[in-house]
């Protein structure tokens, strides 16, 4: 009877203890892209150092994704612990409630390294709601020896009217040399970003202080001649349906002279083993029109805990070390410092060895603290964000108009009509939301 | 004369149904191909059919990054899974409306075709809610259940169809012959039917491995099958055609082949009482 007892005690006992030790799992949800499947790759180094801490991952396409986690969030389904979200999504959801403030993301997390600009974008009322992975702004990538052969110099801060006489300058249709490789697929995410962020430095706006759609002001019809008017001449075959890939491709195989992009692609067009023109690639801000604002924009690809988790704690140990300046050295240790995340973080841009080996990098940083998401336009604006609008119906509304768009640069539709319609669309859907009284 | 016409012509419905045939195979001949190239020879304009440097990359990064083996075993469970649930539930439901019709038989199989026509988004949340509520989210059991019902009202409009194939005479005979209305199903009308059911069958495999609306918001990392597989390899910035083929190779291989086995099968049921 008494080994009967010791035996059921025992049992007890450690039935307990297995449960005192049992790993917690945490599902992290991202995108694929190199910088977030390089985390995954070395998380056996987090988990070595939080046993009782075990992940999950799910990566996705962009869009799946966003679908998925807004699914998620907003039921409150709680299949996610760690999300990868936008600047886009942070201010939105931050006020919805579906996110928890990061407020515990270690001791020696530092929160004042990271780039201010970036921090503003994902913070709500000077709460941080998600922690950057990495960021980005926009910039010229441009040709050396193209530039060089058609007898012009780059500026570091180039205006549109040098960008559009460089690019056809250096266009050359019977090699299949293009001047100029601009996104043109339809999308909020695709040619709206590239856009509107165009647009904020002719002057141009989304909606004026009364949430009134500005489509039918001159700035944006000069906006968007300039652009069709820019790829017509001097842009690859098909440019309406070119987008991030389609544009890295053209340019790594040496058919752009120049190509207004993402900074993070700084370091694709760099690497010698995709890119033919790795040695010949240049770097400047992304251009003005000397009203006082560039076409540059900002985001950053970030790691934030919704308020559905059941491990936000453990959550949250995980974000602080993805982002943290330890988690820097230690890709720049496995895999170099080109390959390290950039965008988020301050003292990286004091490192010399990074400096010395990313030639993007000093761009990258430049064009990211010019970025002003609280004040992205010439004139002032109802709204927060360089290249979207932080409100939720604009992912629908700039889908549309970015067809409209995308329509008149393939020359089914003319640059007025598209404006027309883009101006009775956006009206409608505002009317609907209740934007317009 | 007329026999060189009759071959002439049998020349020329063979050719077409070469082309046609091509046409269909040649998104999937494209994916196995750019499998094998690298990322850049996979966008290289103008597109290299043989002349690339071949390599097996791809395939090895996609199996070290993912669980090949677990997204299979989901989609194998999953499809498998919801096509046995829905032949159980089909076969009586179109049995009874088959032989034994009511003024309101063709109704109600119109009414469960028009629950095809709603588009599946437009129920996401009241599923996704009720998914969370009985704690059936990312487990295989919630999409073995949400296939079936995706897919019965097809199950059981083409076993219906079959059925009303069968001369009603045979079940009248085993039934007085003292046949109980189970062993009557199950002894009498299922081997009859059997090309049916089977081609039923496989359809329903194809269409819930297939699947990827289902599967891609109610999973997350346990249940997920290869549809969330392939979709794990489309990037927003940087090149992946390459990898994304080789896990589309992946995942399209098994039901590829299992497709070839069973085509005389699939055919035969679904050309079933076609021609009287």
């Amino acid at each position: 009877m008494k080994f009967i007892s010791r035996v059921f005690v025992s049992a007890i006992t450690l039935s307990f203890l297995s449960l005192s030790v049992a790993a917690e799992t945490i599902t992290i949800a991202t995108v694929n892209n190199g910088d977030m499947i390089r985390m995954q790759k070395l998380s056996s180094e987090f988990t070595v150092a939080n046993p009782d801490i075990e992940l999950e991952w799910v990566t996705l396409e962009e869009n799946i994704l966003r679908q998925r986690v807004t699914t998620d969030i907003a039921t409150k389904g709680g299949q996610y612990d760690v999300m990868t979200i936008g600047t886009y999504e942070v201010p939105i959801w931050a006020n919805q409630g579906w996110l928890y403030e990061l407020d515990n993301l270690g001791e020696d997390y530092d929160i004042d390294d990271i780039l201010p600009a970036i921090r503003d974008g994902l913070s709500v009322d000077g709460k941080l709601f998600a922690a950057p992975f990495y960021g980005e702004s926009s910039m010229v990538m441009y040709r050396t020896d193209l530039i060089e052969k058609a007898g012009l110099e780059m500026p570091d801060a180039p205006t549109w009217e040098f960008i559009a006489e460089a690019a056809r300058a250096m266009t050359d249709k019977d090699n299949e040399v293009y001047g100029i490789c601009l996104r043109g697929k339809a999308g909020w995410g695709e040619n709206m970003a590239f856009l509107t962020a165009t647009a904020n430095s002719f002057g141009a706006r989304w909606f004026d202080e009364n949430w009134t759609p500005q489509f039918d002001q001159p700035a944006w019809k000069e906006t968007l001649d300039f652009y069709v008017d820019l790829l017509n001449d001097a842009g690859p075959p098909g440019a309406s349906s070119n987008g991030f890939n389609e544009n890295l491709a053209l340019f790594q195989t040496g058919k752009c002279g120049m190509w207004i992009d993402a900074t993070v692609a700084g370091s694709f067009v760099t690497n010698e083993t995709d890119s033919t023109v790795a040695d010949k690639v240049g770097f400047a801000l992304a251009p003005d029109t000397g009203l006082g604002k560039r076409g540059n924009w900002l985001w950053a690809w970030s790691l934030a805990v919704p308020a559905g988790s059941a491990k936000a704690v453990a959550a949250q140990k995980f974000v602080g070390w993805a982002t943290s300046k330890e988690y820097l050295d230690l890709v720049a240790d496995q895999e170099g410092w080109k390959n390290v995340p950039p965008g988020t973080r301050l003292s990286l841009y004091e490192n010399e060895t990074y400096l010395a080996e990313a030639s993007f990098a000093k761009m990258t940083l430049e064009s990211i603290q010019s970025a002003d998401p609280t004040n992205p336009t010439v004139d002032p604006v109802p709204y927060v964000g360089v290249q979207f609008v932080a409100i939720p119906e604009f992912q629908g509304i700039a889908t549309t108009v970015g067809q409209q768009f995308s329509a008149a640069l393939a020359g089914t539709t003319s640059v007025d009509d598209a404006l027309a319609n883009a101006q009775s669309t956006v009206t409608r859907e505002m009317t609907r939301a209740g934007y317009i009284k | 004369m007329q026999q060189a016409t009759l071959n002439q012509r049998k020349i020329l419905t063979s050719v077409l149904a070469w082309l046609i045939g091509l046409m269909i195979f040649f998104p999937i001949f494209w994916t196995i191909l750019t499998s094998f190239k690298t990322e850049a020879d996979a966008i290289a304009s103008p597109p290299m059919l043989f002349n690339f440097s071949w390599t097996t990359e791809n395939y090895t990064e996609v199996l070290s990054r993912s669980n090949y083996f677990l997204h299979f075993m989901n989609s194998v469970i999953i499809s498998v899974g919801s096509t046995i649930l829905a032949l159980i539930i089909a076969i009586p439901a179109a049995w009874s409306m088959a032989f034994s019709p009511t003024k309101r038989t063709k109704d109600v199989l119109l009414w469960m075709l028009s629950t095809k026509m709603l588009p599946p988004v437009g129920v996401l949340i009241p599923i996704y809610l009720l998914f969370r509520e009985w704690g059936l989210l990312d487990t295989r059991t919630g999409l073995v259940i949400v296939l079936t019902l995706m897919n019965l009202p097809i199950v059981i409009w083409m076993l219906y169809t079959y059925f009303k194939e069968i001369p009603v005479d045979i079940l009248e005979a085993a039934r007085m012959d003292g046949a109980s209305l189970k062993n009557e199903i199950i002894y009498v009308l299922t081997p009859m039917a059997v090309p049916g059911i089977a081609s039923t069958m496989l359809l329903n495999v194809i269409l819930a491995w297939n699947e990827a609306f289902w599967t891609l918001n109610l999973t997350a990392a346990k249940a997920a099958p290869l549809t969330a597989f392939i979709a794990s390899y489309s990037s927003p910035e940087g090149l992946f055609y390459a990898k994304l083929s080789a896990a589309s190779t992946m995942a399209i291989g098994p039901i590829l082949i299992m497709g070839w086995f069973s085509q005389k099968q699939l055919v035969r049921g679904l050309t079933f009482g076609a021609v009287k």
